[in-house]
């Protein structure tokens, strides 16, 4: 069996806030969460906006706000991820490719974001050879966000991310917005990496996606890990699929409503 | 789906409840009243006498008798400051109230009646944007002949941009509702639409930006007068105590200088205070905090 | 680009005529002769003389024919002359403005770079010290009258600590001529430092601002996630992300400069146009008035117009767009 990159166990995420008056509660974003993700695997994890599936990304890469408290234990390539392994890892070994493409300065040429945090000296061979990889033009490069489209600029995300030192990628929601070949191309660049050996977690709401491409579905709900699914489970009337909830997610999807049993989903 | 709520739609800073920044406007409100109780209680009860000549020794420094001193007259510097800071007030209540009511006026006419209003509107604010207040507000009181009413009108006719710039922006946002389309279907006139339901909710807008506005307006009172323009000498102004008393402080007689300057400082600090805290409460989107 | 320019110079225009026309309204309705602020306590003057003045200066015509012959004598660059110097305005003014303009120009650069670092210190360690001490000085500066902070400096510098002189640009009594520079920066220094004092605030605040906005932003948390330290945050996307608002403002600032720097001349006896504005308005020297109102608004609305430009030409969304 391949190596584990990321392992999480009893991973909780809690919230101070004022309660007004000078008290204050906790409120829990991720409660005793338990994941691992191995070499040249793609695990997605899904749930619906507020499951904790975001948190689970912002921990592991250490950007979460200010007022969160932060329990359990995260361990990349078997040790400790503390803060100044972070530092030596993050953009190097750890990877990210956010949500959103205002994740992207608005004031810099595309070509110059990619480039950071490479080798200076070959920096520019480098932003090329990624640009060519993802299929952007050269001149591209010297063009601002809001110059590009919502494809290319993802694009440009999966770009910043690749390093020829890369073992985690993170994904957070690569792929709305997009139109069905787009998102197609997205899940085939995932893919690509899994196949040099990266590990890919995946953060989606889109079960699709998820069961195309990743070889283990993790199902979150209201912070908590209900299921580790196989995707290959999800298929037909999700007869296969272990825990029930993951099946009512499954037969919620408008496509397979005609199945009995099947509770509706509100995302 | 009952997931918690999502924190992250709270800022990356910590949360500041409303409800501390409701318990800073009593605070800041308190102090402002405390002051201005006291600045006009002292008006009221300080004995004119000690603004006569020779009334106490002459020069003397801060003391138990005298707490700021006197000026090189035998002036009681501590009645002096206490009156001008009493006429600051006056002076700054008439000059943000004929301000605001600019403001209010100029901000409704361009938001309801048309474009064209509201062109002429922006160009003027642009205009008094663009001379430096400073010499609109000297222009003024050259024009008006010094004098109270010279300084009250430079100073009003230089602070109304930005408030009349928000009610403007305000009224615009209501303009198109219901209450406003019907009553104009009812052939009300303008200035009925404006004094029945515009002038109503831009009212609060209105009184925060007279709080925002009153610190300025002191502060230019006392500039002006600084400079030799409105009152005549020997008025109890801070801007007059201070340059009467600038020929004597190289002869070492700081406290002049530093003591109806501190007494304004302190005043302003106060009104900025309660000014920008109010905004919070009304207005968390756009305050810093 | 270049209509966004040239829309901004025709607004300008309008906006000098709109000051010129107003300046001369207010003037012109105020109870001051000017013959006889221009005459003054010459009493050998005769009654013919006078009305030769008055119609030497077109009193007797229509307000409307007064004013485009002044406006016409502007624009063949006659400002007139000034009644308090017996002097061409422009001359009056050329020699002063040189000294104001130096005045500002150092106030303008450091107030604009020291409230800039500050306000980037204090949005990078908000909450903390460093932030508390930031905002207690800038929240501190901005209610303090200009004019008094000048005292309480000339309190402390000179009298106390003796490290200053008292007042004008050079020494009492000597010829402008024979001053050295560094007698001349001797007298510089106090009120080009109250107007910096001053000046830092506004810049600090909004900086501190703005920064926080942009340490706030997705961008910033990518970067985090990529793994930049603070340092280089700051260099790759804070920096240029906060310049360009925070110079913006600075330009704009231009008005609020020239209004503190007719108080710190006054204070410190500094001959600029500030402190021969005061002494115009007091003197009924309306020639004189009517010139530096106008050159000071010439000054404020350029600073204006730069601020556009430059918001215009650094932003890429506006300038590949317009």
């Amino acid at each position: 069996m391949s190596e584990p990159i990321l392992t999480v166990s009893e991973l909780g995420v809690g919230f101070v806030q004022y309660a007004g008056g000078l008290r204050t509660r906790t409120v829990t974003g991720i409660a005793g969460l338990d994941l691992e993700v191995r070499e040249g695997e793609v695990l997605a994890v899904i749930g619906a906006s507020g499951s904790g599936k975001t948190l689970l990304a912002q921990a592991i890469l250490g950007i979460l706000p200010r007022n969160a408290d932060v329990t359990g234990e995260i361990r990349f390539r078997g040790e400790r991820l503390t803060a100044a392994r972070r530092r030596r890892t993050l953009g190097r070994e750890i990877s990210y490719i956010p949500q959103s493409v205002t994740n992207l300065d608005p004031l810099m040429p595309v070509g110059r974001q990619v480039r950071i945090g490479l080798d200076p000296r070959t920096a520019r061979q480098e932003q090329r050879r990624l640009f060519a990889r993802y299929d952007l033009a050269d001149e591209v490069a010297g063009l601002y966000p809001f110059e590009l489209s919502g494809g290319m600029l993802r694009r440009v995300l999966f770009a910043t991310s690749v390093r020829d030192t890369v073992r985690l990628i993170i994904a957070d929601e690569p792929t709305p917005g997009l139109h069905a070949e787009a998102v197609a191309e997205v899940l085939r660049h995932l893919r690509e990496l899994a196949a040099e050996g990266v590990a890919v977690l995946l953060i989606t709401h889109d079960i699709l996606s998820a069961a195309a491409v990743a070889e283990r579905v993790a199902v979150m709900n209201g912070g908590r890990l209900v299921t580790v699914e196989s995707a290959s489970a999800f298929t037909g009337d999700g007869d296969g699929l272990g825990h029930p909830f993951a099946r009512d997610l499954w037969r919620a999807l408008p496509q397979n409503r005609f199945s009995a049993g099947g509770v509706e989903w509100h995302w | 789906m009952n997931a918690p709520p999502d924190p992250r739609l709270h800022s990356r800073s910590r949360p500041r409840p409303r409800l501390r920044a409701r318990r800073d406007v009593v605070v800041s409100l308190s102090v402002v009243v405390l002051l201005v109780v006291c600045v006009i209680a002292g008006h009221l009860l300080l004995d004119d006498a000690a603004l006569r000549p020779n009334s106490a020794p002459r020069s003397s420094p801060p003391g138990v008798e005298h707490p700021f001193g006197t000026d090189h007259l035998g002036q009681d510097l501590f009645t002096r400051v206490v009156k001008g800071l009493a006429l600051s007030l006056g002076i700054g209540v008439l000059t943000a109230a004929i301000s605001t009511a600019v403001s209010a006026v100029l901000g409704i006419c361009a938001a309801l009646l048309g474009r064209r209003v509201d062109g002429v509107v922006s160009w003027l604010i642009d205009l008094s944007i663009g001379i430096p207040h400073l010499i609109f507000m000297i222009l003024l009181a050259f024009t008006v002949g010094g004098g109270v009413p010279g300084i009250v009108l430079g100073i009003a006719l230089t602070h109304w941009m930005s408030l009349a710039l928000l009610v403007r922006a305000d009224v615009k946002q209501i303009r198109g509702a219901e209450f406003i389309l019907v009553s104009r279907g009812l052939g009300r006139s303008p200035l009925f639409i404006a004094r029945r339901h515009v002038l109503p909710l831009v009212l609060p807008q209105l009184l925060v930006g007279f709080v925002l506005m009153f610190p300025h307006v002191i502060l230019h009172e006392a500039a002006l007068t600084f400079l030799g323009f409105g009152f005549s000498p020997q008025t109890p102004a801070i801007g007059i105590l201070l340059s009467e008393g600038m020929p004597h402080i190289s002869s070492g007689m700081w406290w002049l200088a530093v003591f109806p300057g501190l007494a304004l400082l302190l005043l302003v600090l106060g009104f900025a205070r309660l000014g920008d805290r109010v905004r919070t409460v009304l207005d968390p989107a756009t305050s810093n905090g | 680009m270049p209509r966004l320019v040239l829309l901004r110079l025709l607004r300008l225009a309008t906006l000098l005529i709109g000051v010129s026309v107003l300046a001369f309204v207010l003037v012109r309705n105020s109870p001051i002769d000017p013959v006889q602020a221009y005459i003054g306590a010459d009493v050998n003057i005769t009654d013919e003389q006078l009305a030769r003045l008055r119609e030497q200066w077109g009193l007797d015509r229509s307000p409307v024919e007064q004013y485009l012959a002044w406006a016409g004598t502007l624009v063949q660059g006659d400002f007139g002359t000034s009644t308090l110097y017996k002097a061409p305005v422009l001359d009056v003014m050329g020699a002063r403005f040189g000294a104001s303009l130096a005045l500002m120009g150092v106030a303008w650069t450091m107030s604009g770079v020291l409230g800039y670092l500050l306000g980037v210190a204090a949005a990078m360690h908000r909450g903390r010290l460093a932030d508390r001490v930031v905002s207690w000085y800038s929240y501190t500066l901005s209610a303090t009258p200009t004019f008094w902070l000048g005292i309480v400096f000339l309190v402390v510098f000179s009298v106390w600590l003796g490290w200053f002189p008292v007042g004008l640009a050079g020494p009492q009594g000597v010829p402008a001529t024979d001053v050295t520079f560094a007698q001349r920066l001797h007298h510089f220094v106090l009120p080009a430092l109250t107007l910096s004092a001053v000046g830092v605030a506004n810049i600090a605040m909004h900086t501190r601002e703005k920064m926080t906005d942009v340490l706030n932003s997705d961008y910033v948390a990518f970067a985090r996630a990529r793994g930049e330290t603070t340092a280089q945050i700051f260099r790759n996307h804070g920096f240029r992300n906060s310049v360009v608002p925070a110079t913006t403002l600075q330009f704009a600032y231009f008005a609020e400069l020239f209004g503190g720097s007719v108080l710190a001349e006054t204070v410190f006896s500094y001959p600029g146009l500030g402190s021969t504005l005061t002494e115009a308005a007091l003197g009924g020297d309306v020639p004189l008035l009517l010139g530096i109102v106008l050159v000071s608004a010439l000054f404020v609305f350029t600073g204006n117009l730069i601020a556009d430009v430059v918001n215009a030409a650094t932003d890429p969304r506006i300038r590949r767009r317009a």
